[in-house]
């Protein structure tokens, strides 16, 4: 490549330099062969059954997460429960424009485009969510339906977050082939948490300090 | 950045800039470190924990080592094919809004970051604890140009905070015990309440505390990566406070450095890496939070994103057949919390942002062996990091294979080791009977030094080496010769 500001001789971008050094460096190197994917590709229970489930909320409470269950229309009741029992006045928590049910009742500050400065004066957010990991008690949240931006599931202090049954799957490698790459993805497994004085693990740092889980199972 | 072609073109990491190369050698730097009780206390406590928690959250998983198989596997696909992989990412991220640079050491993407960040007009940028930025020494580069960096990450923050240098790739502040941290909060946080304590959860709410405000005004963030896939253009951070969520979202501009290695080819790839990574590193199932972004996403998080490509050293790893594996390793440190060497020396001591065992064969490839010299001998060749490791990297067998590229090198430019002089002189003494047995009951002069502890301690010059670091035993009174002479009366 010429560049424009040299002239002659012919001089090359890093990017070139770079990828010349790469394949000067692997030659004629033999190919490493074939990857091997001899791992557990699925957990062999299927999605929200009653083992994975009760694996998720162990999961979940190794890590200071609650975890309450309840029917799907019981789920208003829930969450209205835990906002009651964290503050001694009416909460102000933050939802996105699509939930899919009136959730966080009808006094919610509906997001739309709020400012971090707006989002930190609020208490908490109540989002659903797009895939859940048992073994690992995660929960990932896509930016897909009932789930909004990324900042109203961070800034606000206290996540409450629905999960239904059907969205709980076994292992990592069930819940990467269910996502969209394209799409912003958090995964979250846990309150915000931090090891770095003396490897030892606290919780509650920089992100929501306080996870709640609604599970929402079969009646 | 510009070169003519047909320069010389090795590509190790320059001289004078980031934190690659110690101030001194290993064995000296090892010393220092020893003397400090308190240091060895702080790392021992600190690495017995990460290491009991590791193996009970391994142990629970039925098919750990075929995820090692893959995640080696997955790696060594890539190296063989990094260019096109490159190549792909490239596109796909462009494709989505992003703009890819590319720096062939740490001078250019340190002035590649610096012109972006000058570009938004900010004068400071926040930081998700990435080790690329602290091999390059991007801080001090940003502040030469008048731009402020905040480190966000706790281990990252008490680092910056205490005018230290990181000793640990995973928790750059692992030498420094709650205590240690209280003080440094209470000397250089304006805003720390003086009635701090040291629990590690009140020193935890602190750091929030001190830097909530720059999340949440903060224009610009800097951050490093753990994956990027190329069939889809994704890059991914792990981490656990949020600080690397808060970066990655609030922000209007995101600039990410990453080292051309850490390039995987395939989305379901991660599926392998985000079972190893995590319960190697924290000891965790799953680490608090990953985030991934592919490009920009209108509307949500920064709308300006910069990926800079570094090489800085990397492809003449690559370039060793024998050393390149090197490049495999994903920053899980695993190999240093069970390092019987790195527990007792901790991270100062090795000189290079990247400590421990697969610091002491990544440093010495990335600059040049002749710049790390000491490094492939900081090792017992125990093999605990081999077995630990996630991707199966032979780090001991590298370390062998280091040390006789070191000494080749000596070699080549005609200046023989001590070792070489003394295995010589020992092969001339050792081929002639009566040579042997002069040398044999010339021995015996040792006793003199030994009589006290029945041990030598210290040689004179130039043996001392040998003795800097091992004892020796007393010579015995007489040799077996001479016993068999005495029993039997005559010459075995």
């Amino acid at each position: 490549m010429v560049d424009p500001d040299q002239g002659e001789p012919a001089v090359t971008s890093s990017r070139d330099v770079v990828l010349g050094r790469i394949r000067a460096a692997v030659g004629t190197a033999p190919d490493p062969g074939p990857v091997r994917r001899d791992y557990r590709q699925g957990s062999g229970a299927l999605p929200g059954s009653p083992e994975l489930l009760d694996l998720f909320e162990d999961r979940l409470v190794d890590y200071k997460a609650s975890v309450r269950r309840c029917a799907a229309d019981e789920v208003t009741g829930a969450v209205a429960t835990i906002l009651a029992g964290r503050f001694d006045r009416p909460a102000r928590v933050v939802v996105p424009a699509d939930l899919p049910g009136p959730w966080a009742g009808p006094a919610a500050v509906v997001d739309d485009g709020l400012t971090p400065a707006h989002l930190d004066a609020l208490d908490g957010v109540v989002t659903a969510c797009a895939v859940a990991i048992a073994e690992t008690g995660t929960i990932v949240l896509d930016g897909g339906a009932g789930q909004g931006r990324r900042v109203i599931t961070l800034v606000p202090d206290l996540h409450v977050c629905v999960v239904r049954a059907d969205q709980i799957v076994g292992s990592v490698p069930e819940c990467v082939r269910r996502l969209d790459p394209e799409r912003p993805l958090t995964f979250i497994s846990g309150p915000s948490a931090t090891s770095d004085i003396e490897l030892s693990r606290v919780e509650g740092v920089h992100g929501p300090r306080t996870l709640e889980v609604v599970l929402v199972v079969p009646r | 950045m510009s070169t003519f072609l047909g320069m010389p073109d090795v590509g190790h990491a320059p001289r004078g800039v980031g934190h690659l190369r110690g101030e001194e050698p290993f064995p000296a730097a090892a010393r220092k470190a020893l003397a400090n009780a308190q240091l060895r206390r702080n790392i021992g406590h600190a690495t017995s924990t990460i290491r009991a928690k590791r193996a009970a959250v391994v142990g629970e998983v039925p098919d750990w080592e075929e995820l090692r198989t893959a995640g080696r596997d997955i790696k060594n696909a890539t190296m063989h094919r990094l260019d096109s992989y490159l190549e792909q990412l490239e596109a796909n991220i462009q494709a989505r809004g992003g703009v890819v640079h590319w720096a062939r050491d740490a001078i250019e993407a340190n002035e590649i970051v610096t012109r972006l960040v000058k570009a938004t007009g900010s004068d400071e940028v926040v930081k998700v604890k990435s080790m690329a930025t602290q091999e390059i020494g991007l801080n001090e580069a940003l502040e030469a140009a008048g731009i402020t960096p905040y480190e966000t990450d706790l281990a990252e923050l008490i680092v910056q905070l205490g005018h230290d240098l990181p000793s640990h790739i995973l928790v750059p502040a692992i030498h420094r015990n709650r205590a240690e941290i209280r003080e440094i909060f209470l000397r250089e946080m304006p805003d720390a309440d003086p009635g701090l304590t040291d629990e590690p959860q009140v020193l935890a709410m602190a750091a929030r505390k001190h830097l909530r405000e720059k999340f949440l005004t903060a224009r610009v963030a800097i951050s490093g990566a753990n994956f990027a896939v190329a069939e889809t253009g994704t890059l991914s951070v792990v981490e656990s406070e949020g600080n690397g969520r808060m970066c990655l979202t609030l922000p209007q501009t995101l600039i990410t450095v990453m080292g051309i290695e850490k390039v995987v080819p395939a989305w379901t790839d991660l599926e392998v890496f985000l079972q190893l990574l995590p319960r190697s590193s924290t000891g965790e199932r799953m680490n608090p939070y990953t985030s991934m972004w592919t490009g920009v996403t209108p509307g949500d998080g920064p709308q300006e994103f910069h990926l800079v490509l570094l090489d800085n050293g990397r492809t003449a790893t690559l370039a060793d057949p024998d050393g390149r594996e090197a490049l495999n390793c994903i920053r899980c440190s695993a190999c240093l919390n069970v390092c019987p060497v790195y527990e007792r020396t901790g991270g100062h001591a090795y000189g290079s942002v990247y400590p421990g065992p697969i610091g002491a064969v990544l440093s010495p490839q990335l600059t040049g062996i002749e710049d790390n010299a000491s490094l492939p001998y900081a090792s017992s060749l125990c093999g605990a990091c081999y077995d630990v490791c996630p991707v199966k990297i032979d780090i001991p067998t590298m370390l062998v294979h280091l040390r006789a590229e070191h000494v080749d090198a000596r070699r080549a430019e005609g200046r023989p080791s001590p070792e070489a002089l003394v295995m010589r002189a020992a092969a001339w003494t050792m081929s002639n009977p009566r040579r042997w047995a002069l040398a044999q009951r010339l021995t015996r002069l040792g006793r003199l030094l030994g009589r006290r502890r029945d041990r030598i301690s210290q040689l004179p010059p130039p043996l001392s080496s040998w003795t800097a670091s091992r004892d020796l035993p007393r010579p015995p009174e007489e040799t077996f010769s001479e016993w068999w002479t005495r029993t039997r009366g005559s010459q075995p």
